[in-house]
């Protein structure tokens, strides 16, 4: 993808859209584009945080191990979602497994990088804060909703 | 306003029908699809998202949807679940047992007013069966259709209906090569599940729609037709193009006994298909 592409690329993206134009810019610049094949891990529990991600093509599963279980998957995410919302809180730790489940493309921005101009640009870091937000919130509402078992057997 | 009533003439509604049972097919542990042949007379002519209740002699009547095709009405067909005395009573028919049925009841889907559309077809559970009529119909008339998505979300791997359909569908409804049409969630999953894990309003925002010319149709639990509603809303698709079916206590089925009753409407009679706009109001009422 060319630079002039990545740049509209973004400026269309749900997350980022809406940015001023030079926050666009830096974030093009920034961007890595990354690609992993199946059974990859794009990182592992307990990894530092260092990069949140922006799924361009396939399928990530967030899975646990757990003994006598072994791997329960959390949540999948595809085309268009962000993945790694926790890089805003420095020196974090991932706290599930992200293994590729389908061939994957994604952009990858460097945390330390996105928290430093945060920090110097505190509208953009507030931009980014809210985008974050409703990342957050979108989880814990669909985390609560499954919680429900909505399709469980009525009581 | 769209006008969902059938026309379909129908027999005396109170009075149940003899029905034999073809064939019972167990889909997963708590639900079976009971085929029905009447014993007597005409096959019973439906729409799809029309009900009928299934009388289990000595045991109960309950309200079940068609899960049928409505161009073979020589064969009824209706995936249960078990969860009370009757359902569970009809979990448990084998071929040649006789149950008693009136109907068909209630509106049908806005299978005309789609026409020309996208159309975006979401299940919950034991939401499928209500809306299969609706996929055999798209088949059946495949190019009246523009792109056609299938959202199923189920418990667990395990609890996923019609698994070979699913598969099937994921080519014969395809609108073009490469698309995928069905896209099915589940809960939680665990061992060899291959697919997706979350709510199926996840699956929402991948679709590619012309959201100003998209109908939705729905089914499931309130609570996720209601969220449904709001991700379909964030995408674009215009409140009047949004259909629900509903499922309240329904006992008559044909709006006397007011045990169904939703406000102004009775989801029996002027249901359990309803336009979003006619029923947007009182979804959200806690008495009704």
């Amino acid at each position: 993808m060319s630079r002039a592409n990545l740049e509209h690329y973004l400026a269309e993206h749900p997350f980022f859209r809406g940015l001023h134009p030079k926050d666009i810019e830096w974030l093009a610049g920034l961007a890595q584009p990354l690609a992993f094949e199946v059974g990859d891990y794009l990182y592992r529990e307990g990894d530092a945080s260092r990069d949140f991600y922006v799924i361009q093509e396939g399928l990530i599963r967030l899975e646990v191990h757990t003994p006598g279980r072994g791997y329960l998957t959390i949540q999948t995410l595809g085309p268009g979602e962000v993945l790694g919302w926790s890089v805003m809180m420095p020196e974090t730790r991932k706290t599930f497994d992200a293994r590729i489940f389908q061939t994957t493309r994604l952009l990858a921005f460097d945390a330390v990088a996105v928290r430093k101009r945060s920090e110097e640009d505190h509208h953009l870091g507030y931009e980014l804060c809210k985008r974050f937000s409703r990342v957050i919130g979108e989880r814990l509402q669909a985390t609560r909703l499954r919680l429900l078992d909505l399709y469980g057997q009525p009581h | 306003m769209v006008n969902l009533i059938s026309h379909t003439p129908r027999p005396d509604p109170m009075l149940p029908r003899p029905f034999r049972v073809a064939r019972a097919i167990r889909e997963t542990a708590d639900v079976v699809t009971l085929e029905l042949e009447a014993q007597a007379g005409q096959p019973l002519h439906f729409m799809p998202g029309q009900f009928t209740m299934l009388y289990v002699f000595g045991v109960g009547e309950v309200p079940i949807s068609i899960s049928g095709d409505a161009s073979k009405p020589e064969r009824l067909v209706h995936t249960i679940r078990s969860v009370g005395l009757a359902t569970e009573a009809l979990c448990k028919l084998r071929k040649g047992d006789v149950v008693g049925v009136r109907g068909p009841f209630g509106s049908c889907w806005p299978m005309e007013q789609a026409k020309g559309s996208d159309v975006v077809v979401v299940a919950g559970g034991i939401g499928l069966p209500p809306l299969r009529p609706v996929i055999y119909h798209i088949l059946h008339h495949r190019k009246d259709y523009g792109r056609v998505y299938l959202l199923y979300g189920a418990r667990t791997p395990s609890d996923l209906l019609f698994g070979e359909e699913l598969k099937r569908w994921q080519h014969t409804l395809s609108h073009a090569p490469g698309a995928s049409p069905v896209l099915v969630t589940v809960d939680r999953a665990e061992g060899s599940w291959d697919g997706a894990v979350g709510m199926v309003t996840s699956l929402i925002p991948h679709l590619r729609l012309d959201p100003a010319h998209t109908t939705a149709m729905m089914v499931g639990p309130e609570v996720m037709m209601r969220f449904t509603i709001a991700e379909l809303r964030k995408q674009g698709i215009p409140e009047a193009n949004l259909y629900l079916s509903m499922e309240r206590n329904m006992k008559c089925a044909v709006g006397l006994c007011g045990h169904c009753q939703l406000g102004p409407q009775f989801v029996c009679k002027d249901g359990p298909v309803f336009a979003f706009t006619q029923i947007r109001d009182w979804m959200t009422q806690k008495e009704v």
